[in-house]
């Protein structure tokens, strides 16, 4: 299997201060990885610098994604390029309809990648058809962006949009929390969904819930900025049981 | 001069603003300054009776004694009405042009290059075009076809020699020519415009449309609108403007008119991209312009929708009279300013008659260092029984050096009149920005969808020709808002 993401000793500022501090990770294409770890440890914090947000500044370390340095790369190259980011609180957008907003990203990330605009016809097809697998009504993708969506609504969206660009790498932030359990097995049917071997995805939580429907191949345990262990499925399990305190000391 | 892609070029010169460029045409100038004179010379020139030319010299005289207003919350230096040419029109022969046949091409082609073919086919195959450019109306499309369904479309200067009686019944009847300095000061030089009677009945089977061009250095535009919706009529018109880059400020101040009679409605679109000036705030058009409709007629509906994205400055508030019982009045407006851009625009809606209703939907966006102010009067007068009046005015900032100021004036004097005024005032928020970056938009298509989702309310009422111009040119407004 080859390397998709290889971060090497990434560290990261927030408005000055050290959120990473020194992180290794390796996924290889195909792979599934869980990242969980104490509130506050900076799981949403690598998300948002693998992603390329504005103000999580990395001041130390490499990320090669692909082949490419990632980091010299702007938000919307990354997408292009295959980035996905489930966001834990999605955000609202007034005024603009989910079915406009799904249709002017999905063709600009084609259009970066080469590929011509779906016409009318063919993306209301595929929107449709992705819609259902995700139990969505349609006539919520007339709503806009977000607004007036429940918590599981929102997650939903988030699948949609993760569908629809057909990502090589999927970074999933919480994406289970604030679901019921018939929510959690829809979102986790999604996900499982876009499983192949052409895709990786990184799953960010807090609870191993999720990880019972989406299996993972690695589980990585984040304290205070740093991978502090690494283990197989069953380290989520252990988790659950025992807590994060052991981590906690341990990282300080 | 023919360009392989008039496109391409246009970009090549202009750089953002698309539409800046010169056209190079030989023009006939009445000498700079402003005199009774240089009025009598513009009267002359359009061949007007002397009613005209009287009502012109009027409202000169008042125009003398008046002073310029400084209510409004914009800052420019002095303007000098005297290193001002009244008059600019590109030459041609005795009488002008008949028909689109015999109109110089190099104007054909400046239209060609703004976007609006003066052809009947192509892309606005269903609009009718009457095309002003600098001082006078350059072409007119379809007037057959509008005759046929008995709808007037022409030149008010044509209309003066062909329509008299109704050009002296209806003009002035809503802004009269002791108005306010601006109006007044176009009463006495206004040089063409569009004019507009549709009968009795008759609902216009087309889209009318006026674009607007100014071409010449050191000229001011005054244009004038008239246009009249009979018993039962419904009309529904817009107009476009465009002008060179120049490092000079330029003075259009034009006065539009709109009469309702019963049951009629007339639909007024602006779509407005005077050149701006540039990033500095150098040059760009001062847009001083008095917009008024009257509901004359029960049961009559005037709705005024703008999108106001150039200029250096914009001083304009499209108001409705709503004089007939059950009357309709509506303001939906987009104003952008960016960089040094100045905006104080809103309306103002005075009812008379028994249960008239008015919706104002006003939707502010400043960027850089842009100010923009909603300013709208609601007026109940004590006949307005049950009148109704909704005023939402949302205002967004992008950027901490821009400014957003909502002025509301509210008078009620009928206790059964109701008035209701929201407002809110957001910012573009880093988390939408982020968010449709990482779907893939440019920092720049993320801002344009964002504002595009804010303005819909009032998108949703522009005609759909212009609907998807208009989006277009939000996004590039506010180009180098971010990032
Ligand atoms: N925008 C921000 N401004 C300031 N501090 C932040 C910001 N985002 C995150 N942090 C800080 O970074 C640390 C890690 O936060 P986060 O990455 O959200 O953790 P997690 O997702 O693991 O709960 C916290 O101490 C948080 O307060
Ligand atoms: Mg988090």
């Amino acid at each position: 299997m080859t390397v998709m993401l290889e971060i090497k000793n990434l560290h990261a500022t927030v408005d000055g201060r050290e959120i990473l501090n020194g992180i290794n990770l390796t996924i290889r294409t195909g792979e599934v990885h869980a990242i969980m770890g104490p509130n506050g440890s900076g799981k949403s914090t690598l998300s948002y610098v693998l992603a390329g947000r504005d103000g999580y500044m990395p001041t130390q370390g490499s990320v090669t994604f692909l082949g490419r340095d990632l980091l010299a790369l702007d938000p919307a190259e990354r997408a292009a390029a295959g980035i996905f980011l489930g966001f834990q609180y999605p955000v609202e957008i007034p005024g603009i309809s989910t079915m406009n907003f799904l249709r002017t990203a999905l063709n600009a990330v084609r259009k970066a990648r080469g590929e011509a605009e779906l016409s009318a016809a063919d993306f209301l097809k595929l929107v449709r058809e992705k819609a259902k697998t995700l139990d969505m009504d349609p006539e919520m993708l007339k709503r806009s962006v977000n607004v007036g969506f429940s918590g599981g609504e929102k997650k939903r969206n988030e699948m949609l949009q993760m569908a629809m660009l057909q990502p090589r790498l999927a970074i999933l932030d919480e994406t289970d929390s604030g679901l019921d359990i018939d929510a959690l097995k829809v979102v986790s049917h999604g996900i499982n969904a876009l499983r192949g071997p052409e895709r990786s995805l990184l799953m960010i939580t807090h609870y191993q819930r999720l990880l019972d429907y989406v299996v993972p191949d690695v589980v990585h345990v984040l304290a205070k900025g740093r991978i502090v262990k690494t283990g197989g499925k069953e380290l989520a399990l252990e988790l659950e049981r025992e807590g994060y305190a052991p981590y906690v000391g341990e990282a300080a | 001069m023919t360009a392989a892609n008039p496109h391409e070029t246009l970009e090549q010169i202009t750089g953002d603003y698309k539409y800046g460029f010169v056209t190079d045409i030989e023009s006939e100038l009445a000498p700079k300054g402003l005199n009774e004179d240089i009025i009598r010379f513009i009267s002359a020139k359009k061949g007007e009776p002397a009613w005209l030319l009287d009502w012109r010299l009027k409202a000169y005289r008042i125009w003398l004694k008046m002073t310029e207003p400084s209510w409004a919350k914009v800052s420019y230096p002095d303007i000098d009405f005297q290193d001002i040419h009244y008059y600019a029109a590109p030459k041609t022969g005795k009488d002008g042009p008949k028909s689109l046949d015999e109109v110089d091409p190099e104007l054909l082609a400046t239209y060609e290059k703004l976007g609006i073919p003066l052809k009947e086919r192509g892309i606005l195959a269903g609009v009718a075009v009457d095309a002003v450019f600098d001082s006078v109306s350059v072409a007119t499309t379809f007037k057959d076809k509008l005759q046929e369904a008995g709808v007037i479309f022409s030149s008010i200067s044509e209309a003066v020699k062909e329509h008299p009686e109704l050009v002296k019944k209806y003009l002035g009847s809503v802004v009269p020519y002791s108005d306010n300095f601006y109006a007044t000061l176009n009463s006495a030089v206004f040089t063409d415009g569009t004019f507009v009677y549709v009968p009795k009945g008759v609902r216009c089977p087309m889209e009318l449309s006026t674009y607007f061009r100014i071409n010449e250095a050191k000229t001011g535009q005054f244009e004038r609108t008239l246009i009249i919706a009979d018993e039962g009529a419904y009309v529904s018109y817009l107009e476009g403007c465009t002008a060179p880059m120049r490092d000079e400020n330029q003075l259009h101040a034009a006065v539009v008119e709109l009469i309702a009679l019963d049951d009629a409605e007339i639909k007024y679109s602006t779509v407005q991209n005077w050149y701006p000036g540039d990033k500095q705030g150098r040059g760009g058009i001062y847009n001083f312009v008095t917009k008024r409709g009257a509901c004359r007629g029960r049961r009559s509906k005037i709705s005024w929708t703008q999108v106001e994205t150039g200029s250096a400055i914009t001083w304009k508030y499209p108001s409705c009279i709503l004089q007939g019982d059950h009357s309709v009045g509506e303001f939906y407006s987009v104003a952008v300013t960016n960089n040094y851009q100045q905006a104080d625009t809103g309306t103002k809606m005075i009812h008379i008659g028994r249960n008239t209703r008015s919706t104002i939907v006003s939707k502010g966006i400043s960027a850089g260092r842009g100010q923009n102010t909603y300013r709208g009067l609601v007026r109940m007068l004590s006949g307005a029984e049950g009148a109704r009046n909704h005023t939402q005015c949302d205002s967004l900032l992008i950027g901490d050096a821009c400014g957003a100021h909502t002025v509301p004036y509210i008078e009620v004097k009928n206790p059964t009149a109701q008035v209701e005024h929201e407002a809110t005032t957001s910012k573009i928020s880093d988390d939408q920005l982020f968010y449709c970056r990482q779907r893939g938009l440019s920092a720049e298509e993320a801002v344009a969808l964002i504002v595009n989702g804010f303005c819909k309310d009032v998108m949703l009422h522009l005609p759909m020709e212009f609907a998807v111009e208009a989006q277009k040119l939000l996004g590039v407004s506010l180009e180098g808002s971010v990032g």
